[in-house]
């Protein structure tokens, strides 16, 4: 179907299957419950995991495919907020040539920057990368930023909003109530959202999840496509031994500055449904961290794989927003089973990882992902699969060769 | 003339803090051939060394003093630190006065075992992985770093003062027969670099003279002949890298007066130490050092106000700049040797 084979099909359909019913799946824990802390189901979270899905699925096909490690990609993802909600100012609230305008410039400034780091590989392409993201940052947040100059593109340290006397050509300034009107798709609102009530559950479906799922979807089939072409069999080639590439006659350096401006594209899409969702930006989008984090999401889910990048996203963003929920009375909650002696002890223990500690789990998750699981949680599968599989088939020749001993 | 000269000055205190740690950086990738992201977060380290020290030495205890009364008339409670009550007002005032130089002391056996279970414990299983994987570990082992430091000692820069003796500026415009305040230097940013400057020749001339030093830097040159000598080069290694920790750390300490220390100021400074390293030229120490002080002067010239003025903003962006021309025309630094890294 589309042109995929038949498993490329079947996985789509699952990750089409999934996000389509995420506000079921995400939320299994009835809402007067304990654990309904660990419902993800609410828009807000649900909206981060697809749109850093779209991130990361850009970011492997750059990093899983060539191998060119780019800690700068957040650069991307801050510009395309930035153009989004530029038009958001200048043009109408639909959201459509928002995220156009984002793709295209988040596309450009990848050309360029692309064009200059891919002279060179390894370490010095991450350096490069990460000099370019930072000196965009450094200027989004003092020159271009500086409300009292005349060239104020991004208003600094507040970040760039949406205002009242913003020109707004084909839409309304304000609003009749006097308010700032809010994004949608012709006219479908991405604030709005139903709520279902089912029993003790209730179920909460937003109209932008939806709307950035379906993107989501798109960018993660046209992924599909992008490792099963030839094109993403030459940027293979690339990553297993791009000398021999060079030997044979032929340049890779298009071929590379095409998957960079490819994924160079993704993040800005990632960035205009951000801005899209809350029509905000802000620099801190474009810090080194933030570049870090798409590696992170990446490396944790399966670099070079289809599904990897989504899954780290999903993962990441849960753990962000369950973890740091957790307080210590959530944690004494839990093991008042234990004597108090002992429950104190072990809240003492786990306190430092959760809440605002989460930053410590992430990072101590990520080192034993990338030492132990470099193929992150795909590997982590494969290896559990194999395992079953192969004390399956022990146990068949077990069962074959026990009658032959006796 | 003047201002010239004050610019020079003002970059050379930022210039020696790139320095330092763009050294230990090229150490640990000389001899170890590892990319190590964690290198700003043992500067923060050797930072919050200081804040330490200085808290441990301020612990203190309420002692009633009855010569003053508070406005109710009751005896006032004063906080007396230990220090000063066993060793008297004068000389204890003094230690905690000086508990930042002091911290050095502090900080090198810390910094030292830092690196030390670091590479042992982490970095050596990663000389066969690839570069990209190493990049990586280093980056979570940073995170973990700052986020245990962050959860001892708060979000929040922690101020640690200098000592009395160093507080304030001197004219040193005067001194040189310039006009009177046409440069005012703060002295503990003249001690920062006299101590950087001592550090940077005490590696090198470790390296220079010393036996050890020698075969570190046949090591450097060529491993596994120097293996195959009998020699074990390996643990040599794993030493020169607490050495390059305690460079770091020891920058962290003396950088805590300048700019209270917090949890991320590692992070700010690594992604500068490697554009620095860069410039340098992957692996080649004078490179690093150079590329560092010159750096930070360029940058102090560039926040002038009428560089400023004819391009906006080129104080922040130009050391990436300068890296990014730098790669593109001469891949291997400033004084990198060829063919090391060059691709």
């Amino acid at each position: 179907m589309f042109g995929l084979d038949k498993k490329d099909t079947s996985l789509l359909m699952i990750v089409a299957v999934l996000t389509m019913f995420a506000p079921f799946i995400l939320n299994p824990f009835p809402t007067d419950s304990g654990l309904a802390q660990f419902n993800a189901g609410y828009p807000d979270l649900m909206q981060r995991f697809v749109i850093f899905g779209i991130f990361a699925i850009g970011f492997n096909i750059l990093f899983g495919l060539t191998g060119y490690l780019s800690f700068g990609h957040a650069a991307f993802l801050g510009i395309g907020s930035y153009s989004a909600v530029w038009m958001f100012k200048l043009l109408s609230m639909n959201i459509i040539p928002a995220i156009i305008l984002s793709v295209i410039v988040s596309g450009l400034f990848a050309v360029v920057i692309g064009y200059v780091s891919l002279r060179r590989s390894g370490i010095y392409f991450s350096i490069l990368t990460l000099a370019f993201a930072q000196m965009c940052y450094n200027m989004a947040y003092s020159v271009l930023g500086n409300p009292a100059s005349s060239y104020n593109l991004t208003n600094g340290e507040t970040g760039l909003q949406l205002l009242l006397d913003d020109p707004r050509v084909l839409g309304v300034s304000a609003t009749a109530d006097g308010s700032i009107p809010v994004t949608n798709l012709f006219g479908l609102e991405m604030r709005g959202s139903e709520t279902i009530e089912m029993g003790a559950w209730s179920f909460s479906f937003s109209a932008g999840y939806y709307v950035s799922a379906i993107i989501m979807l798109l960018s993660f089939y046209i992924a599909i496509r992008v490792f099963r072409s030839p094109f993403g069999m030459m940027l293979r080639a690339v990553k297993c031994n791009q000398n021999r590439m060079n030997f044979t006659g032929l340049s890779t350096r298009p071929y590379t500055l095409a998957a960079f401006v490819i994924s160079g594209m993704y993040a800005g899409l990632a960035g205009g449904l951000m801005a899209c969702m809350d029509p905000l930006a802000g620099a801190e989008r474009m810090q080194w961290t933030a570049s870090g984090e798409v590696v992170l999401m990446t490396i944790l889910g399966g670099a070079g794989t289809l599904i990897g990048p989504v899954l780290g996203a999903g993962a990441i963003k849960y753990m962000e927003n369950i973890f740091s929920k957790i307080n210590d009375t959530v944690l004494h909650g839990w093991f008042s089973f234990l004597p108090d002696g002992l429950e104190d002890f072990v809240v003492f223990v786990i306190h430092p990882f959760v809440g605002k500690g989460w930053h410590l789990t992430l990072g101590l998750v990520f080192m034993a992902v990338v030492i132990f699981l470099p193929g992150g949680l795909v590997e982590g599968g494969q290896r559990i699969m194999n395992l079953i599989k192969r004390r399956k088939k022990s146990d068949d020749d077990a069962a074959e060769t026990q009658p032959a001993a006796e | 003339m003047d201002a010239i000269l004050l610019q020079i000055l003002n970059g050379l205190d930022k210039g020696s803090a790139y320095a330092l740690i763009a050294l230990g950086l090229t150490l640990i990738f000389g001899t170890l051939g590892v990319v190590n992201f964690a290198h700003g977060a043992l500067f923060m380290i050797g930072a919050f060394c200081a804040v330490t020290l200085s808290k441990i030495l301020t612990i203190s205890k309420e002692v009633v003093d009855p010569t003053k009364t508070d406005f109710l008339g009751n005896p006032l409670k004063v906080k007396v630190p230990y220090i000063e009550s066993w060793f008297g007002e004068s000389f204890g005032g003094a230690i905690i006065d000086w508990s930042v130089p002091l911290a050095i002391l502090f900080a090198i056996p810390i910094m030292l075992f830092v690196g030390y279970a670091m590479e042992r414990g982490l970095i050596k299983h990663f000389y066969k992985r690839p570069h990209a994987d190493q990049i990586l570990v280093t980056f979570g082992l940073a995170i973990v770093l700052q986020e245990v430091v962050k959860y001892f000692y708060g979000a929040n820069p922690i101020p640690t003062p200098a000592p009395e003796a160093f507080k304030g500026s001197f004219d040193f415009g005067a001194m040189l027969g310039f006009e009177a305040n046409a440069i005012i230097y703060p002295y503990w940013r003249m001690v920062y670099f006299l101590f950087a400057g001592v550090i940077i020749a005490g590696v090198f001339a470790f390296l220079q003279f010393t036996t050890f030093g020698m075969v570190v830097r046949a090591g450097m040159a060529d491993r596994e002949t120097v293996g195959l000598l009998g020699i074990n080069i390996d643990r040599r290694f794993t030493i020169m890298f607490g050495l390059a920790a305690a460079v770091a750390g020891l920058a962290g300490v003396m950088y805590t007066p300048i700019n209270s220390p917090n949890y991320h100021m590692g992070m700010d400074f690594l992604v500068l130490s490697f554009v620095v390293v860069v410039v340098g030229g992957m692996g080649s120490l004078p490179g690093a050092v150079a590329a560092g002080f010159l750096l930070g002067i360029l940058e102090a010239f560039a926040s002038m106000n009428w560089i400023k003025d004819i391009i906006p903003g080129i104080d922040q962006i130009i050391i990436y700049l300068v890296a990014i021309v730098i790669l593109l025309t001469r891949p291997r630094g400033l004084m990198g040797r060829k063919g090391v890294m060059e691709d």
